[in-house]
């Protein structure tokens, strides 16, 4: 496969502040990539720096092999769907899409032709002579990407676009989004502080934190094998124990919790006993009243409360004295309505369910 | 216009109305700048508990500030001699002066009669003499030593370092220097208007060796001082001033004749306290004090006894300025007839506005 | 809502309003009646007061009236137009370049000057530029010049002191104006391909539109209306349509020629405005705004 972004290296230091650090990715054509961190935690510099509005300290940023150094952000074959959108009020939405086509020269029927085709494939057929404050918010979404989709960019850079958009709508634009980059084969980078916007949309995502990428895979990977404490907690809901290293041995760990339980963990590498190690476990991960299964850790929880939310209903339970409630999900089959706060429950979870980390 | 005048009257009711009555005894004076030095307010005041509030204006502004108020909002003016009775007959805004209120023994008898004569409507006289001057040249004698009448102006001589005010002793003294007696005319409209658009034209002509056209007696004295301007014309007392600084720069009585003013006291129609300015006319006048101001300013006063209070530089000033011929041909400004400053009027815009 | 509590809702804002709208009426509606009244009244051979429209025919007939109106109304665009390309640049350097913590800083300097008086500030012109001032003695004692020159007293120094006037209140707006575009705007124009002159063409300016007019029309109506800064320094070739005004009050005693110039004056620069605005597309009441 080509490779339309290679970014190698890459730092950028402000005063006394390192906002990307030792940065390298390669993203390849067609691919929906996105940048997944909490805020501030640099990525917007980062895609300033692809953009070319912030210059790099160190490293370099190529596009299709092309070293981007000394190339102005109007020279550059990307464009920036901003977070904003920053679409131009003093003009139509024909003029805002035709405005980077007027700049390369382009005649007016050409322009005409690419803004009706564009605003065809972006379902807003017909929509040239509109004002912009006439627009709904998802209207002015698609124009904005309508706007750079039709200079044709090797990569199109979007700067947390569905922020502003209320819950429904975001959800919407998400299937969206991905199904028009899936037709214009275009290539995104999409930054995110939404873990579910990156995990549906993305083919990879990495995972930034504090100027630095935690772990670079494909959604599934990042769900159900995170590398790294910091991308298990960012990354989907996840159940934090805390323990001491009793034995390990063969792929298996033995960890006993502050609160007495002895729980059994798969683990890449032998641990040293002794040492102290945090478990991630999924909710969903978590069986309730699971019988007779084999390999399981068992737990006896007290209920704390039920969350019912539909189909993500929840319980909060707690073992023992431990500090920490569990979050576990409830099934869809309702087999647990009978489930009352106070109730005293057995859990159980498959020892190659979690992931476990040594602390340092 | 009564509508406007008792608008202002009810907001300045709002505003002042309290504070003003409760005020002490003022003297609401409209006066030019130099004609009320500090010492002699101060000595008024202390004399007669009278407040002298003090407004500086020139003849112009003086009519229409009270024309506007049709003769309220000030007790005394001091409006030259010569553009009190026109004004009186078409806008009523002085009262007569009750001469019998007036010390006139303090006062240079020919001097009183004069005015009286000049300032009367109707039989009644409205004037009473202050302050007399003449308006000449000053020149810088080491740049240009030939300058001896208004024609020099006009002289191309002097290029660049020349400034007067486009105002209408200017257009007279034109008219004196081109051998014309523009007094002589003022009856009559027609000719008087072709003479004036002549020295228009004239001024118009030399205009290029103007260096600015001063509006303001202490900016034009800085020009001269700092040698930017040579020859002007100007009031007496200005190069007389100079003088004192400078002895290369002295006023010139031009031969075609200085032309002479007398600005007078006139009591507005609806003068709040025509009584302090009776006072104030009086304590003027008083040859002390009258030498006082003199000193001062360099402008003679109408008061008899003031020369013997005079300090030696101000007789000699005069002195060295006037020839006994040079005091026989000053032109001493008649009445003016209201129409001609129409016509003046138009005629100064034309050269102001000419390149 | 009673009508009753309606009325009593309103008493305030009645309270409030009423020293306002009688200063409006008392002080500039009424008596600005009483000049129109004037304008049309011109005195007749046998010296009575007759109607006419006479006052206002003598503008168009007497060439040294229309010329120094039409005169002055040019000035005025051309000061406007100076002001304009100085302050808009001066006004996108403190918005957008200039570090956020200078911006106070040098708003204030903006300011300072019109801490004094307009007098002031041209006689501190006037000293500077003079022959005997203060840049002609630098210009000789460098040796640039060997005799001092005249600098004051011509269109030049007197649209220059006219633009310094005008300064602040074209800045203001613009300052205000710019400082409401968002910087992505400009980043996404650039993003899109353009060069800067495209982007001050067609975002910057589109977007400033009603502050650049706003301030137009004050810097317009301000220089029109001066008197000041054209008399001193413009000198004597600078007969100023405000100074025909003053003439015609002052030195001709002739108000009602006077009053019917002042109304001129009003009627043919609201024109002017009226054209301007029509001319860049502009609304007056965003203009306001």
């Amino acid at each position: 496969m080509d490779v339309d972004l290679s970014v190698e290296k890459l730092s950028k230091h402000f005063k006394e502040f390192t906002a990307v650090d030792n940065v390298s990715f390669d993203v390849e054509r067609g691919n929906f990539f996105s940048i997944l961190g909490p805020s501030g935690c640099g990525k917007t510099t980062l895609l300033r720096m692809i953009a070319g509005f912030e210059e790099p300290s160190e490293g370099t940023i190529r596009i299709r092999g092309r070293d981007m150094a000394s190339v102005a952000p109007n020279r550059r074959p990307v464009n920036l769907i901003f977070q904003h959108l920053a679409l131009f009020p003093m003009m139509n939405v024909a003029e805002n899409i035709g405005f980077g086509l007027a700049r390369r020269n382009e005649s007016k029927a050409e322009i005409n032709k690419k803004v009706g085709d564009i605003l065809e494939r972006v379902n807003l057929p017909g929509f040239e002579s509109k004002k912009i404050h006439q627009l709904s918010g998802g209207q002015m979404q698609r124009v904005a990407i309508a706007r750079s989709l039709v200079l044709d960019p090797t990569v199109l850079l979007l700067d947390e676009p569905l922020g502003a958009l209320d819950l429904k709508l975001r959800e919407q634009m998400k299937i969206e989004l991905k199904r028009l980059q899936e037709q214009v084969g275009t290539t995104f980078v999409y930054i995110t502080h939404d873990q579910s916007e990156a995990l549906v949309m993305s083919d990879y995502v990495a995972v930034m934190n504090e100027g630095k990428f935690e772990q670079i895979d494909t959604p599934q990977k990042l769900y159900a094998r995170p590398t790294s404490p910091f991308v298990a907690r960012f990354v989907g809901n996840n159940n934090r124990l805390l323990g001491k290293v009793m034995k390990s041995s063969g792929g298996l760990t033995e960890l006993a919790t502050p609160n007495g339980d002895k729980i059994r963990a798969a683990t890449q590498l032998n641990v040293t006993p002794g040492s102290r190690a945090e478990l991630f476990i999924r909710p969903e991960s978590i069986i309730i009243e699971p019988g007779e299964l084999p390999d399981l850790n068992r737990l006896q929880v007290v209920v704390g409360s039920v969350l019912f939310d539909g189909a993500n209903s929840q319980l909060l339970a707690r073992s023992g004295d431990a500090d920490e409630e569990l979050l576990i999900s409830l099934p869809q089959n309702r087999q647990f309505d009978h489930i009352r706060a106070g109730d005293h429950i057995e859990i159980g979870w498959d020892v190659s369910a979690g992931n476990c980390f040594v602390m340092s | 216009m009564k509508k406007k005048v008792l608008s202002l009257f009810i907001a300045g009711g709002f505003l002042f109305g309290l504070g003003a009555g409760a005020n002490a005894e003022t003297l609401e004076l409209l006066t030019w700048k130099g004609y009320a030095p500090q010492s002699l307010v101060e000595k008024f005041e202390k004399e007669t508990g009278i407040t002298v509030k003090t407004t500086y204006s020139n003849n112009e502004e003086m009519i229409a500030k009270l024309r506007a108020t049709r003769g309220a909002g000030f007790d005394l003016a001091q409006p030259s001699q010569d553009r009190i009775s026109s004004v009186q007959e078409k806008f009523n805004i002085y009262q007569p002066i009750d001469y019998s209120k007036i010390d006139t023994a303090l006062i240079i008898p020919s001097m009183l009669e004069a005015v009286k004569k000049n300032t009367m409507v109707d039989g009644k006289s409205y004037g009473v003499p202050h302050v007399y001057g003449t308006s000449g040249l000053i020149v810088n004698r080491k740049a240009a030593p030939d300058a001896d009448d208004y024609t020099a102006l006009l002289d191309p001589k002097y290029e660049g370092r020349v400034s007067y005010r486009l105002k209408r002793p200017t257009l007279i003294a034109m008219a004196f220097a081109g051998g014309t007696d523009p007094f002589a005319l003022y009856g009559d409209e027609a000719k008087y208007q072709e003479l004036m658009e002549g020295i228009g034209q004239k001024l118009i002509d030399a205009k290029g060796l103007v260096k600015t056209y001063w509006t303001n007696g202490d900016a034009l004295l800085q020009s001269m001082r700092s040698g930017e301007v040579n020859v002007a014309m100007a009031w007496d007392n200005g190069g007389w001033k100079l003088n004192a600084e400078n002895p290369d720069i002295d006023f010139v009585a031009p031969k075609s004749g200085a032309l002479g003013w007398i600005d007078t006291f006139a009591i507005p129609a609806k003068a709040e306290n025509v009584e302090a300015a009776y006072k104030w006319i009086n304590f003027m006048m008083r040859p002390e004090n009258a030498a006082v101001f003199t000193n001062a300013e360099k402008y003679g006063t109408a008061s008899a006894g003031a020369i013997e209070f005079y300090e030696a530089d101000v007789k000699a000033n005069f002195e060295r300025s006037f020839t006994k011929a040079d005091i026989d041909n000053i032109k001493w400004y008649p009445p003016v007839p209201a129409k001609l400053e129409e016509i003046e009027g138009k005629i100064l815009d034309k050269v102001k506005a000419s390149n | 809502m009673t009508p009753l509590s309606r009325a009593r809702s309103r008493l305030p804002l009645l309270i409030f309003l009423t020293p306002i709208l009688l200063w409006l009426l008392l002080l500039i509606v009424l008596p600005h009646f009483d000049l129109l009244r004037m304008s049309f009244r011109v005195e007749n051979n046998s010296g009575d007061m007759v109607w006419s429209a006479n006052n206002y025919l003598e503008f168009f007939r007497e060439p040294i009236y229309w010329l120094t109106f039409t005169r002055t109304a040019v000035y005025a665009v051309i000061v406007t137009v100076l002001t304009l390309c100085i302050a808009f640049p001066v006004a996108f350097y403190i918005t957008k370049v200039a570090p956020p913590r200078f911006k106070g800083f040098f708003s204030l300097l903006l300011l300072m000057p019109f801490w004094v008086s307009e007098l002031v500030r041209i006689y501190g012109w006037m000293i500077l530029l003079r022959e005997s001032g203060v840049i002609n003695h630098f210009l000789v004692a460098w040796g640039i010049l060997q005799q001092p020159v005249e600098l004051l007293y011509n269109d030049i120094a007197m649209i220059m002191g006219l633009v310094y006037t005008s300064m602040l209140f074209m800045v203001v707006p613009l300052l205000s104006v710019l400082d409401s575009l968002d910087d992505s705007l400009i980043e996404a124009a650039y993003d899109l391909g353009s060069n800067s002159a495209t982007i001050v063409r067609s975002i910057i300016i589109p977007h400033a539109m009603p502050g650049i007019a706003s301030g137009s029309i004050v810097v317009f109506m301000l220089s029109l209306g001066n008197y000041l800064t054209p008399n001193l320094m413009g000198g004597k070739n600078s007969l100023w349509f405000t100074e025909q005004i003053y003439n015609q009050f002052i030195a001709s005693f002739n108000w009602n020629q006077g009053s019917a110039f002042g109304f001129l004056l009003l009627v043919i620069s609201s024109l002017i405005i009226f054209i301007g605005l029509k001319l860049t597309n502009q609304q007056l009441s965003r203009v306001i705004r």
